[in-house]
């Protein structure tokens, strides 16, 4: 699996530095969307993490010929992203990045009153069950307005808690990519993470629960 | 964290996240699936924020504009010529 990736990419790179379109139309349908996420992450405004995307493509694009694939290359992609990104960031005089460590994290997950309250024999426990989902048809679980609300859900989270479950697991970043691209500890990756998933488990509960 | 012997529900499902992550240590986590083997309700809850992670995983990226796409290509014309 990983000897494939690697051909992969070292294809890759070779049809860059041959300068064929295809090869760097094929990288800008991979990695653009993300980078001008986590672009997101440092500079303000959508227009200026647009400038910083395209900086770092253009850097992208100048060192690769000093490449020398010791990490992969999306790794590499967004450490040349972090790098301009922090610059520029300085530059408009923002801190970067903004902390997650203010984020209210002490709420519950669940709703306090889906368990027997403290003092009853079986005091934090279910009152009733979650319902399964695997016994719904296929096509309300996967369907399109499924996909809706999860989007809705992740739209409406905080910036921070929004960008974690984006990398994490829309574009299936690990968490040491998240936590170096973000500037943040293993456990407040992992606590942003968590309140993020509960949340979009819970408007598919809402929305699932429906008949 | 070392979680207690009495586990409740209401607990579990706050470290749901860090069971899956591989962050609870070894006897957090006997503890952890000692109740889900127990309690119908938590290992639906499980399964749920497992579907939850994999649903997510299949959005679909929105498209890029073409006019940001045209400003790339653009881009990488420019850089071939030197």
């Amino acid at each position: 699996m990983v000897a494939q990736v690697e051909a992969a990419e070292t294809e890759l790179l070779d049809a860059l530095r041959a300068g064929q379109e295809a090869a760097f139309e094929a990288l800008v349908r991979e990695y653009h969307a993300s980078i001008v996420r986590v672009a997101r992450i440092y500079v303000s405004n959508r227009a200026t993490a647009e400038e910083v995307a395209q900086e770092t493509w253009l850097a992208v694009l100048n060192g690769l010929d000093r490449f020398e694939g010791r990490s992969s290359l999306r790794t590499w992609i967004f450490r040349i992203l972090t790098n301009i990104a922090r610059t520029r960031a300085q530059r408009d005089a923002r801190s970067v990045p903004f902390s997650a460590v203010g984020d209210p994290s002490g709420e519950p997950v669940v709703d306090p009153d889906r368990f027997a309250p403290a003092g009853e024999r079986w005091a934090g426990h279910w009152k009733s069950y979650p319902d399964r989902w695997d016994t719904l048809p296929e096509a309300r679980l996967i369907g399109d307005e499924t996909m809706e609300r999860i989007q809705a859900a992740i739209d409406r989270l905080p910036p921070t808690q929004r960008q974690v479950i984006t990398l994490r697991d829309v574009d299936g970043w690990s968490s040491e990519e998240v936590c170096s691209a973000m500037e943040i500890s293993e456990t407040n990756q992992r606590v942003l993470l968590h309140r993020a998933r509960s949340k979009v488990r819970q408007a598919l509960e809402a929305y699932l629960g429906q008949d | 964290m070392l979680i207690s012997e009495d586990l409740t529900c209401q607990e579990l499902v706050e470290l749901v996240t860090e069971y899956l992550e591989g962050g609870l240590s070894s006897t957090d986590r006997d503890r952890f699936e000692q109740h889900i083997v127990l309690c119908d309700g938590c290992a639906v809850y499980l399964e749920q924020m497992r579907t939850t992670i994999s649903l997510t995983g299949s959005l679909t990226e929105e498209a890029i504009p073409a006019e940001t796409q045209a400003g790339l290509l653009g881009l990488f014309r420019d850089w071939k010529q030197g």
